[in-house]
């Protein structure tokens, strides 16, 4: 049992969170790294059906009426008695709303080990590492996972969604649940966010038009672009200010700061007004024909040509492909 | 032998009448009078003279000689005529007075005889038909061509105040000189040509009937003799107290240099939250206003269409001075938050009040409170937090200060390090803008070829504070001055270089005397006027461009600054070509006072593009220099928002001497 | 209600980040320390809770660089108590060593609702709040962007991605940790700050021992690599396009 690694599903709504497979996915690789099995704990309600694309080895699944949707104080009694008998080598939780609560108190209430905003867990030479980022991203720290059970939150980074996904379903074991008697948390209901225009601060793939599309007619090419990457329009202040787009789509300092996955930053110059809202964007591409713009110093990678050469050579390649 | 007959057809009654009713209006005046100064001691103190002699001049060349009403012409004029009409007319009438009813009466003695009694008619006669020019300039102003700057007071019936003077004022002149007329056309002396327009009238009753109706003479003499009495009674109860308020708020006003903003009082706390708050001068300031609207007029903020008139702050202080029970709260019922945000403390409205009124002072003041209380917008908030945790508004560390000088070899002095001669201080913008720093590096070649020995603090500068202050944040202002003092303190040098106008402004004018009291403070365009002027610093080449020169709030009408930055474009070959609104009357781009760290209002156009297509509008221009780095950015994105990057470039004087050298 | 705001300090990332010569580190030469963000919305939703309902707030922190100017700060913005722990903290302390010692000093307040920022970005070890409830025996919430109080029961919003909100129910005395407070932090002027400093006093509570057990050990700091300037992607217009769909396909956006 000593080497098998549990990874705690997290489910929102009766969809699993994507972070799940990411740590499904680092999971496998610590696993096998150490010769454990990868074991999938699964908490909910008549939600069996969930673990059908889980890539685990197994799937450990406990039933109650109280672990319907997430509640800390339920997950925290679900799993402690769970960790405890199993005592596995790694448990993974989401560094999210959901797993980092559950983790503190289980490191305290089972006096084990917590190591949290873990981008990887891996093995080397058989001994089971972490890497945590911290500082905004700004630093990795890297180290032994501590023993004997350690808990660690995990958040996106080296590992991939769909590692995680399996098309042949993992054997699912039904586990008994605690009593549930006396939960001091309760969910009342979920509040669903309002519905308005897009809200660019969350959406994960920004196509953002500067100065250098030069009329207003011109913003097709960049609708056009964005429809085939599955994008949102937003746009630096000259656009906006000319009317062209609403101030919903304005990024910087008297606009919105985004973080999406992409941002793709067309005709921009750079400014530091602009970019201030720009930089926790995962990764920026910029297309400018001026080879001196300072958007290329925060950009990850750079085309310095000529927009409208290439945004329509771009979206024909991407409705092609 | 020409004698004045002051009470010719009056009987005796009636000149008593006239005693009784003079002691009575003298009553209600000085009730009315009473009453004002009694409200002033809502009042926290700061009087202020000294200087008796400046005080007086003052006092002389603006109450009486109006020089600064006199500088916008059509109401300079009107005010000046109907000013001096009265006053004379008053004193005339004065004079006749004490001619008849105290020497003639008590001495036998009359000094109005002769060709002294021939003078005063002339004179008198001459100052009526002013008083009557000036009236029918002010009718045609308030009625006919209705000025934007005399419409929309915060309270409707302040226009009626308005036309009740007018009418009252033509009613005498007119009835006074009928009375004069009726009496020449009775008594038909032989000197009655010394009254010109008396004469006429008299020529003109004779023409038409009866030349001795002495009832319609009374009748009309006790009129005039009453509506006078009104009049003056109403002084303290209209806003002509103006008259009495304005002298002594001009010779109360601060001679100070204008660019030193009063610094909080600390009282509850360092802002004004209520009426109690204001000192002694404002609420002077606020009673002395004549709600001429020529601040409203200068105001960017006004004119772009934002939710502030200078004016209409004044005005509903000064109707809060007399109602300050009436349960309105001075934030948010009287004076929004939007009014007081709105500012951008580009001196304007002081500059033209021509009743020395200091608006922005007491906007200032309000916002102090704004801010005590951290009622303030966002982006403000995290300028003012960044200023206070990193010493500049851009939130970055105070190590990427100097990061402008990389490229630079040799490494620019370091003024903590080794004595200089310029302590060149180069503020947050031209540091930290990245759109900035190539200027900033020409600056420093200039500099450099110029053979100045200069350094620079590094990461040991900090915001000077001067936005912070206006931005209503004293605590953190007096934090920066006193840090940067005890920077300056611990370095050698001989002067202090600014490249910011708002640094250089606060620099000069409110650090203490150990910064600024012996040694010179420059701004840039000074420094370079100095260099080129004295043949340091040659330009080898003749830029020929067109060039319009905008000049900055801080510099220009702050400190004065005209001259110089327009003598190094000239020297850098380039013709200057003036925007109508220049100098002193420069519109503000509308970053200034903490401006540019806030959320934009919402405006029908931009102070900045508003500049823009006033440039645009002069024909041929190329260049659109400027001597401020916000001015560089504020501008630079006004030409793209307006659409005339192909017509117009904006460009630091520096890049033009630069480009000269 | 009786609130203890717990507040910690916390690298500032304005500054360029080093790593020292152990390498397992960061380098403390140039490091300044700044109350923790999410902590200032704690402190924050502490003091609207108080307006809105009356109680006293007490801050805490741990006796690091300039916990005084934080601590006054808080008097400024409204706190009535202060308490700073003093002895044995490293400028990097760990949050179960942290949440431990913080513990005992709670329990003697005797709070009704304890307030932290829900997550810092240093934490190794997990997030402050949870330790410290699970220490202090009370229930968690984490992710809450806005409390109400009913008797003894708070009704807490918790965010989730995406922006879904779950509104929970939750038994006091409990701890939340903070996201974002119903308004954001607010400003408070330099010359309250220096008032504070004048009339506030901070207690000072002594510690002995300091146990970081429960948390992981650091072999190895590492900065990620950033390049200096963007990658230029080269060649023609096709060329460029080609290279383009294949880094989306990279990122996993197409
Ligand atoms: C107080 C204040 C607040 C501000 N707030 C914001 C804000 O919130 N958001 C914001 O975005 N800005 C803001 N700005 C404005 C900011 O300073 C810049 O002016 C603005 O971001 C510039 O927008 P841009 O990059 O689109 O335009 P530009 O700076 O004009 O850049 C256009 C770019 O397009 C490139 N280009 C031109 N033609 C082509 C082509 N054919 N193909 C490829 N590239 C081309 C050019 O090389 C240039 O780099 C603010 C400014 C101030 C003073
Ligand atoms: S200082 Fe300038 S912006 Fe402010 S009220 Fe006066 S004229 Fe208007
Ligand atoms: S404040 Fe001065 S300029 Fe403005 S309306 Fe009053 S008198 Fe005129």
């Amino acid at each position: 049992m000593g080497d098998n690694i549990y990874v705690v599903i997290e489910h929102l709504q009766g969809q699993v969170s994507e972070i799940s497979y990411v740590m499904l996915a680092a999971g496998r690789a610590l696993a096998s790294g150490i010769g454990g099995e990868l074991v999938a704990i699964l908490l909910g309600h008549q939600a069996q059906n969930l673990a059908g694309d889980l890539a685990a080895d197994r799937v450990l699944y406990m039933d109650d009426p109280a672990l319907a949707e997430f509640t800390p104080d339920a997950y925290q009694l679900a799993l402690a008695e769970l960790i405890k008998t199993d005592t596995p080598r790694a448990v993974l939780l989401g560094d999210t709303s959901v797993g980092a609560e559950v983790a503190g108190a289980l490191s305290v209430r089972l006096e084990i080990p917590l190591v949290s905003r873990c981008s990887s867990v891996h093995a080397k030479e058989g001994t089971p590492k972490f890497v945590s980022q911290i500082c905004g991203g700004k630093i990795m720290a890297e180290g032994d996972l501590p023993g004997p059970t350690a808990l660690v939150t995990m958040v996106p980074g080296d590992f991939k969604a769909e590692e995680g996904q399996s098309d042949q379903p993992a054997e699912v074991t039904s586990i008994p649940a605690p009593s549930f008697d006396d939960l001091k948390v309760t969910l009342k209901q979920y509040i669903e966010p309002e519905v308005g225009d897009v809200d660019i601060s969350t959406e994960p793939i920004l196509i953002a038009v500067g100065r250098g599309i030069q009329q207003e007619a011109n913003l097709e090419l960049a609708e056009e672009l964005a429809a085939a990457l599955g994008g949102t329009i937003c746009a630096s202040r000259p656009v906006v200010d000319q009317g062209w787009l609403p101030i919903s789509r304005l990024v910087g300092k008297s606009g919105k700061s985004v973080k999406p996955k992409l941002f793709l930053a067309i005709g921009i110059s750079g400014a530091p007004e602009h970019v201030e809202a720009v930089t926790g964007s995962e990764t920026i591409i910029a297309i400018n024909t001026d080879p001196a713009a300072p958007i290329f110093d925060i950009a990850k990678y750079g085309a310095n040509v000529d927009l409208f050469e290439l945004v329509p050579a771009l979206t024909e390649q991407l409705q092609g492909s | 032998m020409p004698i004045r007959e002051t009470f010719w057809n009056i009987p005796h009654w009636a000149e008593i009448g006239q005693y009784v009713l003079g002691l009575l209006t003298f009553l209600i005046l000085v009730y009315g009078i009473w009453r004002h100064i009694r409200r002033w001691k809502l009042d926290k103190s700061v009087l202020r003279p000294g200087q008796w002699g400046k005080r007086l001049t003052n006092l002389f060349t603006q109450a009486l000689v109006q020089l600064r009403t006199l500088k916008d012409i059509y109401p300079g004029i009107m005010h000046f005529t109907i000013f001096w009409g009265t006053i004379a007319l008053l004193i005339g009438t004065a004079l006749a007075t004490i001619d008849w009813d105290v020497t003639h009466l008590l001495f036998d003695f009359q000094f109005l005889v002769g060709v002294v009694y021939n003078l005063f008619e002339v004179i008198l006669d001459i100052f009526g038909l002013l008083l009557i020019v000036g009236i029918a300039l002010a009718i045609y102003r308030r009625y006919i061509s209705r000025p934007a700057r005399l419409q929309d007071f915060p309270e409707p019936g302040l226009g009626t105040e308005d036309a009740f003077i007018l009418v009252m004022l033509t009613l005498i002149a007119i009835s006074g000189y009928l009375v004069e007329g009726l009496r020449i056309a009775v008594t038909q002396p032989e000197w009655a040509a010394w009254s010109p327009v008396g004469n006429v009238l008299a020529s003109l009753f004779i023409a038409i009937g009866d030349p001795t109706n002495q009832t319609l003479h009374l009748v009309l003499w006790i009129f005039h003799i009453v509506i006078s009495f009104v009049m003056i009674a109403a002084i303290p109860y209209t806003k002509l107290f103006h008259l009495l308020a304005a002298p002594v708020n001009i010779f109360f006003s601060s001679l100070e240099p204008v660019g030193a903003l009063a610094p909080a009082r600390y009282t509850s706390g360092p802002g004004v939250e209520k009426m109690s708050d204001f000192t002694w001068n404002q609420i002077l300031n606020f009673e002395s206003c004549t709600r001429c609207g020529r601040c409203q007029d200068q105001c960017p903020a006004h004119i772009s269409g934002a939710a502030l008139s200078p004016r209409d702050v004044i005005i509903k202080l000064g109707m809060q001075v007399w109602e300050p029970e009436n349960g309105k709260s001075l934030h948010g019922d009287v004076i929004s938050a939007e009014e007081l945000w709105a500012c951008t403390t580009c001196l304007a409205c002081v500059d033209v009040c021509p009743v020395f009124i200091n608006q922005l002072w007491s906007i200032v003041d309000m916002r102090r409170f704004l801010v005590d209380e951290g009622q303030i917008d966002a982006m403000l908030q995290d300028a003012l937090a960044n200023l206070g945790r990193y010493g500049n508004s851009f939130g970055q560390s105070e190590r990427m200060r100097a990061k402008w000088t990389q490229p630079i070899e040799p490494k620019i002095k370091d003024a903590r390090k080794e004595p200089v001669d310029y302590l060149w201080f180069v503020g947050d913008y031209a540091s930290y803008h990245a759109s900035l720093t190539d200027i900033t590096r020409m600056t420093s070649e200039v500099f450099k070829k110029a053979g100045l020995d200069y350094g620079i603090l590094y990461e040991g500068e900090k915001n000077s504070g001067n936005d912070a202050r206006r931005a209503g944040e004293e605590g953190l202002f007096e934090m920066m001055v006193e840090e940067n003092v005890a920077t300056f303190e611990s370095c050698e040098f001989k002067a202090i270089v600014t490249t910011d106008p708002h640094t250089y402004n606060t620099l000069k004018n409110e650090y203490p005397a150990e910064v600024n009291g012996d040694k010179p403070i420059l701004h840039y365009s000074e420094l370079l006027d100095q260099l080129i002027t004295s043949g340091k610093l040659e330009l080898s080449k003749k830029l020929n461009y067109k060039v319009t020169y905008h000049d900055p709030c801080y510099l220009g009408r702050y400190n004065k600054i005209f001259d110089a930055p327009r003598r190094v474009i000239e020297a850098t070959g380039c013709t200057i070509v003036e925007m109508p609104r220049h100098r002193d009357q420069a519109l503000c781009c509308g970053a200034g006072g903490g401006r540019i760290w806030m959320d934009e209002i919402e405006v029908e156009e931009r102070p900045s593009e508003a500049r823009i297509h006033e440039a645009v509008g002069l024909g041929d221009v190329q260049v659109f220099a400027v001597t401020c780095p916000k001015d560089v950015t504020m501008y630079q994105d006004a030409v793209k928002t307006t659409g005339h990057e192909d017509r117009l470039v904006v460009k630091d004087l520096i890049e033009l001497v630069h480009e000269a050298l | 209600m009786n609130i203890v705001v717990l507040v910690k300090l916390v690298p500032d990332l304005v500054e360029e980040l080093e790593i020292d010569s152990s390498g397992a580190t960061l380098d403390t030469t140039f490091m300044r320390m700044i109350i923790n963000e999410p902590d200032e919305h704690a402190l924050e939703q502490a003091i609207i809770l108080k307006e809105r309902e009356g109680g006293e707030v007490t801050v805490l922190g741990p006796a690091i660089e300039d916990i005084d100017g934080v601590l006054f700060t808080a008097f400024a913005k409204g706190s009535d108590r202060l308490i700073k722990l003093v002895d044995g903290f490293e400028l990097e302390v760990n949050n179960h060593a942290l949440a431990r010692a913080f513990t005992s000093v709670i329990r003697e307040l005797n709070p009704d609702l304890v307030l932290t920022g829900v997550q810092a970005h240093n934490d190794l070890d997990g997030s402050l709040g949870p330790l410290v409830a699970e220490y202090l025996g009370m229930s968690y919430v984490g992710y809450v962007s806005g409390v109400t109080s009913s008797g003894d029961k708070l009704t807490v919003r918790k965010e989730y991605p995406g922006g879904l909100i779950g509104e929970m129910e939750v038994a006091i005395p409990a701890v939340l940790g903070i996201q974002s407070a119903e308004q954001p932090p607010r400003y408070v002027a330099i010359s309250k700050v220096r008032q504070a400093m004048k009339t506030a006093t901070i207690d000072e509570q002594t510690l002995t021992e300091l146990d970081p057990s429960g948390g992981p050990t650091v072999s190895q700091m590492f900065q990620p690599q950033v390049g200096e300037r963007a990658e230029m992607i080269e060649g023609d217009i096709d060329q460029i396009a080609a290279k383009l769909v294949e880094l989306f396909g990279d990122l996993g956006v197409v």
